[in-house]
């Protein structure tokens, strides 16, 4: 069953071979066993789980189930689920139980799915390791002294580890793909506007997007098609003709024209990681599809451009945390103006704080323009130069991190370093463009290669259909980290 | 751009975070080596480049005006760290 697909569960569960609560007791299991060695999950709560499971077996019973009903799924602890510990893995909101759900764990509620617990992240979702948690670092399951990536580096180490057939995770600069290449998953950040943001925990609100974890593409599309949709409570949600993601999978490849930004293959990439993108191009070659080379000239400006525009949205966003309606409060204070900047100094870790001051400092008097304004017009300007290649091509293709997982510790000290592992991934969040991460190979120690493919607006069919058919072709998706076998 | 003592401390004001002087050089130090790396946008050629906020050329979308929200003070206010009456408790404002 852990090897399984989610069609196939859903197949074993609806014949009876299988349980819902035997299926999320087996995950419970694994999860309480791997909690020390990956602290993958902050938040288990077996039975409400295995209550949720119940229900869903019920509904299988009377023959009204989908094609999640009684799947387990692990939520990030960004997502509110109504009286759910929902901590965004900060001191701030340790004790928060969120009083509703958020429209992506509605949606999976109401497909019967079963919420099997909430995952491990960076705080508030600043960060590409998952170590800027207040519940201590995740682990990644390939070789536990390594980071899974981040900031939704528990999603990807439960689904790399077996532990959930899927989950979901959130991508704002690359938090989705960036953990799901460097655990060896799948995992796709939809265009802006096609899941909603109600009850997402706001970090950057124009470049935040939630979305799913899973071993293959096609589960990807299932898991989408679940949770994209129309919700009139976010106001950037898109109101389009309902599609099924999973129509295109089977799509030869022939006639593909995958584009290779000149940009993305100068140095900058480590060698074991051009290696294995390399073969995957040869891969994509032999199923049909043409290399083309295009050119995105302002690549070079996508980290600064991002490093300004989600920081100041963050400071924008992170005020609500004031001690007042809800969260953490400072234990003493002078008066109400204490009373905030206390509450905010211990609540917050230094990530976030960071990340609030530099915001601060580029929204205010006298730097707006030359800051905020001038990265706005970058962020255009890249925009444009995907608007250009993909007259020339249909995917856009490179690899997901410069570079395989790092050791726990190696790039905690200086931010920029740390910064540098989103060279590949702010790109499509500053465009609002739908992207992804496969795995692609190994590199060096054993640690998995992911490969980045990014489509035009709307073109999460397409994509998924590259990915499912270099998925028929390859098994490096189906690989499982020896100590999770 | 490189941000002075003085700066870091008019931030931290700004964004009511709490910087005590022991802990004021590193962040300042922290803070100047990103926007160091922010700094290379300034050589970008913008000019007649509107800037974008959002991917896709949408409005705000309008609705009825109706009252669609039920009363949900109780559960909302369960999770506040001081409230009475209904009312979220703060040290005194006004003198």
């Amino acid at each position: 069953m852990f090897e399984a697909s989610l069609t196939e569960v859903a197949a074993a569960l609806t014949a009876r071979r299988v349980s819902s609560v035997e299926l999320t007791q087996a995950c419970l299991d694994r999860i309480a066993r791997a909690q020390g060695q990956l602290n993958a999950f902050i938040t288990v709560d077996p039975e409400r789980s295995l209550a949720q499971a119940r229900a869903a077996d019920a509904r299988i019973a009377r023959g009204e189930a989908g094609p999640l009903t009684g799947i387990p799924v692990a939520h990030k602890d960004i997502f509110c689920a109504k009286g759910w510990l929902t901590t965004c893995a900060s001191k701030m909101l340790a004790d928060f139980v969120a009083p509703y759900d958020s429209h992506v764990v509605e949606r999976f509620d109401r497909a019967g799915a079963v919420l099997l617990g909430k995952t491990n992240m960076d705080e508030f979702a600043m960060g590409s390791s998952s170590e800027n948690s207040h519940y201590g670092p995740v682990r990644n399951p390939w070789h536990t002294g390594f980071v899974p990536g981040g900031s939704s580096g528990g999603s990807a180490a439960a689904v790399a580890a077996r532990l959930a057939p899927c989950a979901t995770g959130t991508d704002t600069g690359g938090s989705i793909r960036q953990p799901a290449a460097l655990c060896g998953v799948s995992g796709i950040k939809p265009t802006y506007g096609l899941v909603s943001r109600y009850g997402m925990i706001a970090f950057a609100s124009s470049l935040d997007q939630g979305g799913p974890f899973a071993r293959t593409a096609a589960d990807l599309a299932l898991l989408l098609n679940a949770m994209v949709g129309f919700d009139p409570r976010d106001a950037t949600s898109l109101e389009r003709p309902k599609e099924d993601y999973s129509r295109a999978l089977e799509q030869p490849l022939a006639g593909l024209r995958i584009g290779l930004p000149r940009e993305y293959f100068g140095p900058g990439m480590d060698d074991d990681v051009r290696r294995a993108v390399e073969d995957a191009i040869a891969a994509l070659g032999k199923l049909g599809a043409a290399a083309v080379e295009v050119t995105l000239p302002n690549t070079g400006l996508s980290v600064p451009a991002y490093y300004v525009i989600a920081p100041a949205e963050a400071s924008s966003n992170l005020s609500r945390y004031d001690g007042v309606r809800y969260g953490y409060r400072a234990p003493e204070y002078a008066d109400l103006l204490d009373l905030y900047c206390k509450t905010r100094a211990q609540g917050f870790g230094p990530e976030v704080k960071r990340r609030i001051l530099v915001g601060t400092y580029v929204l205010s008097h006298g730097y707006y323009d030359a800051y905020y304004l001038q990265a706005q017009r970058v962020r255009r300007l890249i925009a444009q130069d995907f608007v250009e290649a993909f007259k020339r091509c249909d995917v856009v293709l490179g690899p997901t991190s410069p570079t395989v997982a790092f050791r726990v510790g190696e790039k905690a000290a200086d931010p920029v370093k740390m910064y540098l592992n989103d060279i590949y991934t702010t790109a499509a969040n500053l465009a609002g463009l739908p992207a992804m991460s496969i795995p692609c190979g190994f590199g060096a120690g054993g640690l998995p290669v992911g490969l980045h493919l990014a489509g035009n607006y709307f073109a999460e069919g397409r994509l998924l259909n590259v990915a499912h058919q270099y998925q028929r072709a390859t098994d490096w998706h189906a690989r499982t980290p020896p100590a999770f076998a | 751009m490189s941000l002075s003592l003085d700066d870091v401390r008019r931030i931290a004001h700004l964004a009511r975070i709490e910087v005590s002087d022991a802990e004021l050089r590193a962040v300042q130090q922290q803070l100047n080596g990103i926007l160091g790396l922010v700094e290379q946008l300034q050589a970008a050629e913008t000019a007649g480049v509107a800037p974008m906020a959002h991917a896709q050329n949408v409005t705000l979308r309008l609705r009825d005006d109706e009252v669609t929200e039920p009363d949900q003070r109780e559960p909302f206010q369960s999770t506040a760290p001081a409230v009475e009456a209904g009312l979220y408790l703060v040290p005194k404002v006004i003198e």
